[in-house]
């Protein structure tokens, strides 16, 4: 039992730790933007595909630095000769660009890698085994996606709140004609929030395109996952997202380790159900078969009941 | 002036001459070949496994016009997109019908199969004088040649419940097997085979303790390391799994890197681009459930597959020969089109019926009964001290363990069949 608790605390952080850096850019973006950008789990897969081709001809460990940059400047593009095109027609305008964006940089992606998944493989130098715990082998490389995540929070947390940029920056969100005023750049600002969003999405990419698996659909599975987070946690709270990425990851790890039913519940205070009627077939499924479904169901909830999500700042 | 007039009015007469003549030419040409058409998806998340099937049929169309086609007529396969749905499915056959098609053939999802077998059932009862034939060359649900069974259908594949009589036939020979993990996707397909599996090895092996019986969602899971975790904790030595595609990479990719020691039995590690995604985590461990991996030819020394398997792969650049059953397919019905000395679906179908063909690795049989081909099959180890073929170029390649003769293969089937009279 203590085992398997401490197996499912172990890959509940780090799934949730992966979700973290997948939805720190979006939540970045949208908290200083307002823009919602569907897109991200696309440039998540950029990141993935880029760093697959950049580690082919050099190594990972300088994919792991230009792929990201290379992501963030094709951020930059969309923002500087795309998003801020259509700022003007509103925020529909803005969703609808990003909604685009998901097709075409799924299709570039089948033209450019092929529609069968890619050889992107763990750089020899972390295929090691860091402990083993019980009998099972904790691999090196995922000690080092949580610490690249840890790092990722303290960095951008330290950037928005203890450099003189953080402060222009979001100066910049609250007083836009202000900062304007004391002679800051503000649409450049925007660019670069933007371009800075969408690289951390590209180092998700990258660190978690060998662990998973390197494929078209990629970016489709992440997406909604994704948006679950960002909602739960609070749009546009940094602090929210990691909260959210960490209970999302424990709970449906938590789900399928705990392979019990709702009758196996009632079961063991006496009750026995059984499972002819439609409540009882209900009962009957095992909680690792709705696992997936959870987060979404606390999405749901968190709506209803606190629509700002567990730290968000606005009420809509 | 006038002069050019005239010119110009005996080119246009000309033109119009020619094609006259150019129409009925290309309409007899369209008569005198043997339309198959191939329904299945070449747009959408499986475009990649729909076209490579279509490169198979296309393929190895072309090597029986080579050799003078069927009774002197060419093999023309026409690609229709079915997006993976049973409606727009329905909707193909009946154009195809209307084409002249009288031959469709159709593999990816069980519930597209399940379509068309009905489909071309009743097509069949309202024009008894344009019918068709359902040749079906990858869905595997059981009751297609069960309570579902037709006699327009012909299944070249091994059904879910043959392929799991292998692997536990198989299973039941490995004394230092103790424990078994069933893990599969919560679907039709998924749930066949937990139940199956359980009920075939108690029979075989009641010794054998089914440790664990997992269901997870279909294509939802990114982390499967909890899955892994509870492999790990119920101490089991063998898993059986029906998962393809990334349900699959990722299943045993998450395994491997946890250190987990079991020995994986599946269905699809061959799938296209599952062996890329597999990579070393695979190498050793998987085994697999098929009539075909390329390191056979070695084996049998088969030189006409080892050229088709070569060829194929030169030609549609990396895409590698994953079908011999579509070779089968075409082969029984140039064989039963011979036979009945005609390409009318009736005589052909009923020709097919009860066929043997002799093939490289053994006598393949469509089956009376339900029309299901009894064919041998191999457990074969993806590994890295493979014969001459590596797989998708990964440097590991498939090695063969075991071949079920054909008989030993057979599952009964509760298949009442309905012959047309005439």
């Amino acid at each position: 039992m203590l085992e398997s608790i401490v197996f499912s605390v172990l890959n509940g952080l780090l799934y949730g730790m992966l979700l973290f850096m997948l939805a720190s850019g979006l939540t970045l973006i949208f908290g200083m933007m307002g823009v919602l950008n569907f897109a991200h789990a696309s440039f998540y897969m950029l990141g993935a595909y880029c760093a697959y081709t950049i580690s082919s001809y050099t190594n990972f460990w300088v994919a792991l630095i230009v792929a990201p940059l290379f992501v963030g400047f094709l951020g930059a593009l969309t923002e500087r000769f795309g998003l801020r095109n259509v700022h003007k027609h509103g925020h529909v305008a803005e969703l609808l660009l990003t909604f685009g964006l998901v097709y075409v940089i799924d299709e570039l992606v089948v033209l450019i890698w092929g529609q069968i998944p890619v050889d992107y493989a763990i750089p020899p130098s972390l295929d090691f085994t860091l402990f083993t715990l019980f009998g099972t082998s904790f691999p090196a490389y995922r000690g080092f996606i949580l610490c690249v995540a840890i790092l990722m929070f303290v960095a951008i947390y330290g950037l928005l709140v203890r450099t003189r940029v953080g402060m222009i920056i979001r100066a910049a969100l609250s007083h836009p004609e202000m900062v304007g005023a004391l002679g800051h750049d503000v649409p450049r600002i925007f660019t670069l929030v933007f371009a800075f969003g969408t690289g951390l999405a590209g180092l998700a990419g990258v660190m978690a395109g060998n662990y998973y698996i390197t494929e078209p659909g990629m970016a489709f599975s992440m997406g909604p996952i994704v948006f679950v987070v960002v909602v739960f946690g609070g749009l546009g709270s940094l602090g929210g997202a990691l909260a959210a990425s960490l209970i999302i990851g424990l709970v449906t790890t938590f789900a399928v380790s705990l392979n019990y039913s709702i009758a196996d519940l009632l079961a063991g205070i006496g009750l026995t159900l059984g499972n002819e009627s439609i409540v009882g077939g209900l009962a009957h499924i095992d909680l690792s078969r709705i696992g997936q479904m959870l987060p979404y169901l606390m999405m749901v909830l968190i709506l209803i009941f606190r629509p700002r999500g567990l730290m968000g700042a606005r009420e809509s | 002036m006038k002069h050019y007039k005239g010119l110009v009015r005996r080119a246009v007469a000309a033109v119009g001459i020619a094609a006259a003549l150019a129409v009925p030419a290309i309409g007899s040409a369209a008569d005198d070949t043997i339309k198959i058409g191939y329904i299945d998806p070449l747009s959408g998340p499986f475009a990649n496994v729909g076209d490579a099937g279509l490169k198979h049929f296309k393929y190895l169309a072309e090597r029986i016009n080579a050799d003078g086609g069927i009774l002197g007529k060419d093999v023309e396969i026409i690609g229709y997109d079915n997006k993976s749905s049973a409606q727009e499915s329905l909707q193909i056959l009946r154009e195809a019908a209307d084409e002249g098609v009288h031959y469709v053939t159709q593999g990816n999802g069980s519930h597209v199969g399940g379509a068309l077998v009905d489909g071309v059932e009743k097509h069949n009862r309202r024009n008894p004088d344009n019918r068709m034939v359902f040749l079906n060359y990858a869905a595997v649900d059981p009751a297609l040649t069960g309570e579902k069974c037709s006699f327009w259908h012909f299944r070249f594949d091994a059904n879910s419940a043959m392929k799991l009589q292998a692997i536990t036939d198989y299973v039941a020979e490995q004394e230092d097997i103790k424990k078994v993990f069933l893990i599969n996707m919560d679907y039709s397909h998924g749930q066949a085979i937990s139940r199956i599996a359980k009920e075939m090895l108690k029979e075989k092996r009641p010794d054998i303790e089914i440790v664990g019986d997992v269901l997870h969602p279909v294509g939802k899971v990114k982390d499967f390391s909890p899955y892994v975790s509870q492999i790990q904790s119920s101490g089991a030595d063998t898993v059986i799994s029906g998962n393809w595609g990334n349900d699959l990479s990722l299943l045993v990719k998450a395994g491997s890197q946890a250190g987990l020691d079991t020995d994986w039995y599946t269905y699809y590690a061959g799938g296209l681009g599952t062996p890329t995604a597999l990579g070393k985590a695979g190498a050793g461990h998987v085994k697999m459930v098929t009539e075909w991996q390329e390191n056979l030819v070695e084996d049998y020394d088969a030189p006409e597959l080892r050229e088709i398997l070569e060829e194929f792969e030169q030609r549609y650049d990396g895409i590698e020969f994953y079908y011999l059953r579509i070779k089968t397919e075409m082969d029984m019905l140039q064989k039963a089109m011979e036979e009945a000395g005609s390409t009318e679906p009736l005589a052909v179908a009923q020709a097919l019926e009860g066929m043997t063909m002799e093939t490289p690795f053994g006598t393949v049989t469509m089956r009376e009964q339900d029309h299901q081909l009894l064919q041998p099959l191999f457990i074969s180890t993806f590994s890295e001290d493979y014969p001459k073929y590596d797989s998708e170029g990964t440097g590991i390649g498939w090695v063969m363990d075991a071949k079920l003769e054909a008989a030993d293969t057979a599952v009964d089937s509760v298949c009442e069949m309905k012959r047309p009279s005439s």
